[in-house]
């Protein structure tokens, strides 16, 4: 069995950040793994050394500074990786549809049986494109997934759906499938140094539009970023300011007023 | 081409308080289009949720009785046949767990741009949508292309529908799609010791404390405050507490008479469950993180040296 896991590099903001027209300043952001897709990244390794997957493969989208975030998947376990790289993908926002425009021409070559994914990504926060995928595909699908066994034989995946408020659905779900994996699913892996040495001869084979069938008219466009702001606090709250113990002696004062810790 | 298609939610025999938010949400954005609002009710007891459901500004409400549960394949074919059958231009469901495992399908079967996770919109010739990234940090609007698109819309941003409609209930039939993914039950988690819900007192921590050694520091907290200890989603995923701690949309919702987050960037889904507590305070190093848009009092300081100030003043 074949394992395809979509991962994406994603932009954190520092503490103090500047806007720059509609994205956040470059210089202000700091670049990582997206925390849902190290999940993917971990079930996938683990389907890989329970003996049920053969292959594992990571798909990225992005400019050639995501390497190094690839280099850190493949130094997890992960055997090889593909990225797709267009103009299109410079920037932080690629709506949905695009993005699965490449990722349906990487599933037709690759023809996984599984393909993982995060939930979301940390910075857009779209968590659509799995699903998406699943549809365009023609893959079966489940969104959510906090718990994973894969029974290749069956060629069933048993997943549960973390909803709302503690409940969860139990849902069999037919291979070949995209899975969207949330948080907590399992304990994502350091990378030892004898991966992070393997990582280095591992490939990232970099593809073009043009390589897989599409031009540059097939992505993008159809979502426009035209303004970003900070937002306004909805809130007309206190701002407690002093040291630590000026601080905590006006935090105290309040606390007590409504009667915590009174005694 | 101008109507709207709003899909209603439910879920184990109850309507969600979101399928109403949506008729307020849709209907605005009908009288933009200058078209009617449609509400489909998909699986389970429909003419029950039709009721209930039948509030002011709905033009129209269409059953389709397949299935007792959610099951993406269905929503996604009802919803793909009433954008046939009504010619709406847009569908809007909620950005919910279970909204999120169709709404990408019905705006691939249509070809229509999807955008998830709606505050807000205008429709004035184009679409506007306003939405969030960086985990809160930063609001972006974004223009849509096209006249028809699909839109899923954060629950609490939009007042609910109130009163008695009178929307005419129209059944639809649709023949039982094949699924790929069969719902064999559901499962409570989080039940335990505690119920978070029951304290007066929150004192709640995020990643921010590190690892879970550095526990103690905020538990000496709850101690000093007879306060009860609850969490964010990553230290309770990271094993450091038990999930009948976590607050949040996949937690518990808790509405404490106060609540101090400790190390809690305030992400949406953990807001989301604790926005109804009385007196709301943060702790945090980051003076832009956005739970202090939410916050009563805040401090910008490092935990590990406002917590133990704090808690020597109460020994
Ligand atoms: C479908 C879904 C459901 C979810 N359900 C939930 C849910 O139920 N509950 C939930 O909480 N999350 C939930 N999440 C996750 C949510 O999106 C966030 O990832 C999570 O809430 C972040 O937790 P956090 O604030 O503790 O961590 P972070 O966002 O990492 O924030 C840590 C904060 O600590 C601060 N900090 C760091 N060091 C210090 C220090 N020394 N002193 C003071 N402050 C410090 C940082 O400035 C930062 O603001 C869900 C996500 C999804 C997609």
């Amino acid at each position: 069995m074949k394992v395809l896991v979509t991962v994406k590099e994603v932009a954190e903001p520092d503490d103090d950040f500047a806007i720059e027209g509609t994205d956040i300043a470059a210089s202000d952001l700091e670049y990582g793994l997206n925390e849902w897709d190290d999940y993917a990244v971990e079930a996938a390794v683990r389907l890989a050394e329970a003996g049920i997957a053969d292959e594992v493969v990571a798909v990225t989208l992005g400019p050639e500074r995501v390497e190094e975030t690839i280099r850190k998947v493949l130094a997890k376990g992960v055997d090889r990786a593909v990225r797709v790289r267009d103009d299109a993908f410079e920037g932080t926002v690629v709506d949905v549809a695009s993005k699965v425009d490449v990722l349906e021409a990487v599933v037709d070559e690759e023809a996984p049986d599984l393909v993982l994914g995060g939930v979301q990504a940390a910075d857009t926060g779209f968590g659509a494109t799995g699903v998406a995928l699943a549809e365009r595909v023609r893959f079966a699908h489940a969104a959510v997934v906090n718990d994973l066994e894969v029974d290749a034989d069956a060629g069933i995946a048993h997943v549960h759906r973390e909803l709302e408020g503690g409940v969860e659905e139990l849902t069999d779900v037919d291979l070949p499938a995209v899975l969207t994996v949330q948080t907590g699913l399992n304990e994502p892996r350091y990378a030892s140094l004898r991966g992070i040495r393997q990582a280095q001869r591992k490939e990232i084979d970099v593809r073009d539009l043009a390589d897989l069938g599409l031009s540059a008219g097939d992505v993008g466009g159809a979502l426009t970023v035209t303004a970003m702001t900070e937002p306004e606090s909805e809130s007309d709250g206190e701002r407690i300011e002093g040291d630590a113990g000026a601080a905590a002696d006006r935090l105290a004062t309040v606390l007590r007023e409504r009667g915590v810790g009174a005694s | 081409m101008s109507d709207v298609l709003v899909v209603a939610e439910h879920r184990r025999g109850e309507l969600r308080e979101i399928s109403h938010e949506l008729v307020t949400a849709g209907r605005e954005l009908a009288d933009d289009l200058g078209g009617e609002l449609h509400v489909a009710v998909i699986a389970g007891d429909v003419a029950e949720f039709a009721a209930e459901l039948n509030r002011p500004g709905i033009d129209r409400i269409h059953t389709v009785a397949v299935g007792e549960e959610f099951d993406h394949t269905v929503y996604a074919a009802a919803a793909e046949r009433l954008v046939e059958r009504t010619g709406a231009a847009a569908v809007v469901t909620p950005n919910s767990v279970n909204g999120l495992d169709y709404a990408p399908a019905v705006a691939e079967r249509l070809g229509v741009p999807l955008v998830t996770d709606v505050l807000e919109f205008t429709y004035d010739d184009d679409l506007t949508v306003t939405r969030e990234m960086y985990g809160s940090k930063v609001e972006t609007t974004a223009a849509v292309d096209g006249d028809r698109f699909c839109l899923t819309v954060r629950g609490g941003e939009f007042a609910p529908a109130e009163g008695l409609g009178e929307a005419a209930v129209e059944p639809v039939e649709l023949d039982p799609p094949e699924s790929g993914a069969r719902v064999t039950g559901f499962e409570e988690v989080a039940g335990g010791d505690v119920d978070i819900a029951d304290a007066d007192v929150l004192v709640s921590v995020g990643r921010g404390v590190g690892e879970a050694e550095n526990l103690e520091v905020v538990e000496a907290l709850a101690d000093a405050l007879d306060a009860t200890i609850s969490a964010s989603r990553p230290v309770v995923d990271n094993g450091w507490l038990p999930k009948n701690r976590q607050v949040g949309q996949s937690g518990t919702v808790v509405a404490p008479d106060v609540y101090v987050a400790i190390g809690i960037s305030g992400a949406v889904q953990h807001v989301a469950g604790m926005k109804g507590s009385d007196t709301i305070v943060a702790i945090n190093t980051d003076p832009n993180a956005p739970i202090f848009d939410i916050a009563d009092y805040g401090i910008v300081g490092d935990l590990f040296e406002v917590v133990p100030e704090l808690v020597s003043r109460f020994e």
